[in-house]
């Protein structure tokens, strides 16, 4: 009886994957299904409701950053490349390219952040002005909000790395490998946001 | 089926593909319109989705923990070799030091039959060849236990290294020109997938089953 209250009962391995990586995966799957909700929202307002009371979209006289945020979709898609720098460089016991990988990563993330926040301030319209406002501040702001979450990410990971943490055997650089892939997923889908909100 | 998040690596490698699909839709889009974009989104999402199908040439290893044992484990990976005189030989040699083995048949089966998931014939088939060669394991004094694993040898010993965590590992094949894991370049592919001391035995059954039928008539 003492046994079972002392500690939780041993974990069920039967899916044969790593239970952090599982975690990651499924974790995933579901940002996935969220994404998706919100970018339905956003092509009903667009094609649905939009043709109905707009000319054009974005509807007049909204007008959006197209080449702002071509620049931060380069400064994010550098990011993914040195994400991977930093985890290739950790496989090779480079400690010292896995610590410059996860710094530049999380700089060009944080630069992502800023310009974004910038782009908001001068956009000339809010999420309260009209449908295309409130979709296109909810897709762009709940990817923002994933690249805050990977920043705390890379931020905890890069304090890891400085202090000696991780190694070149895979079970030792988990804590790099997890970030990198939620890293590559925001990445992802911030390209299909910017296709489909900016440039499509 | 191919998982583009399965490792950092891959999850890089869809990066480039996601970026190189869209750049495709931006520009169909920015030339002809927004339902021709969709049009081309949709002819390459059904292509990307035709490459997530497909196999990997080489996987990544998969991400587990080894960690040193107290007694050093053997995994042993065999289909209708197991029984052969070979193969047991290798075994006991190699766990004359005490060392734990794992042995596990993977489940072959037809491809019609793996599709209608009709897989009962093939595990009962593989179980009762492993059941004879841990009785012969056994009767040669190495304390060895078994397991029916997925069809293809390559998910059966990955499957294998993430619970049991093997220190080496046998492979068991017939001979050259007979082997269809050779043919399918099995060993190269866990070589190159797997940090491990890897053993090929080859049995050749029938050489095996004529020479033992010459020794009982003689």
């Amino acid at each position: 009886m003492e046994a079972h209250a002392a500690h939780p009962p041993v974990a069920n391995k039967s899916s044969r994957v790593d239970s952090r990586l599982l975690g990651i995966y499924i974790f995933i799957a579901s940002e996935v299904m969220l994404f998706g909700s919100f970018f339905t929202a956003y092509f009903f307002a667009r094609v649905v409701v939009g043709p109905k009371e707009y000319t054009t979209w974005p509807p007049e006289p909204f007008e959006l950053p197209v080449y702002l945020a071509l620049l931060n979709t380069i400064i994010l898609m550098t990011s993914s490349f040195t994400m991977h720098w930093a985890l290739q460089s950790i496989k090779r016991n480079n400690r010292a390219g896995l610590i410059a990988g996860l710094l530049l990563t999380f700089l060009l993330g944080s630069t992502f952040l800023l310009i974004q926040a910038r782009e908001y301030t001068r956009l000339g319209f809010g999420p309260d002005d009209l449908a295309f406002g409130s979709t296109f501040y909810g897709l762009t702001g709940l990817h923002g909000m994933h690249v805050f979450v990977g920043l705390n990410l890379l931020a905890y990971a890069l304090i890891r790395a400085v202090r000696g943490h991780y190694g070149p055997a895979p079970h030792d650089h988990l804590g790099v490998e997890i970030p990198g892939i939620y890293w590559h997923f925001v990445d992802v889908m911030w390209i299909v946001v910017y296709t489909t909100v900016y440039v499509v | 089926m191919r998982n583009p998040f399965r490792s950092e690596a891959e999850a890089f490698s869809f990066v480039i593909v996601a970026a190189l699909v869209f750049l495709v839709v931006a520009l169909v889009g920015a030339a002809f319109g927004g339902w021709w974009a969709l049009a081309a989104f949709l002819v390459l999402a059904v292509g990307v989705g035709v490459w997530m199908r497909s196999e990997p040439k080489v996987r990544e290893p998969a991400v587990w923990s080894h960690r040193p044992h107290e007694r050093r484990r053997i995994l042993v990976i065999a289909n209708e070799t197991v029984a052969g005189e070979a193969l047991r030989s290798e075994i006991v040699r190699r766990s004359e030091d005490g060392a734990e083995v794992l042995v596990v048949c993977p489940a072959l089966n037809s491809p019609l039959r793996h599709w209608a998931s009709d897989d009962d014939h093939a595990r009962e088939e593989a179980h009762g060849r492993l059941e004879a060669s841990l009785s012969a394991l056994a009767a040669a004094g190495v304390e060895a236990r078994g397991e029916v694993g997925d069809a293809d040898p390559l998910q059966a010993i990955e499957d294998c290294c993430r619970t049991y965590d093997p220190d080496e590992l046998i492979i068991s094949t017939h001979p050259p020109g007979r082997s269809n894991w050779l043919e399918r370049g099995l060993l190269e592919v866990v070589r190159a997938a797997y940090d491990l001391p890897i053993a090929h035995v080859v049995v050749d059954l029938e050489a095996e089953a004529a020479s033992s039928s010459t020794a009982r008539s003689s």
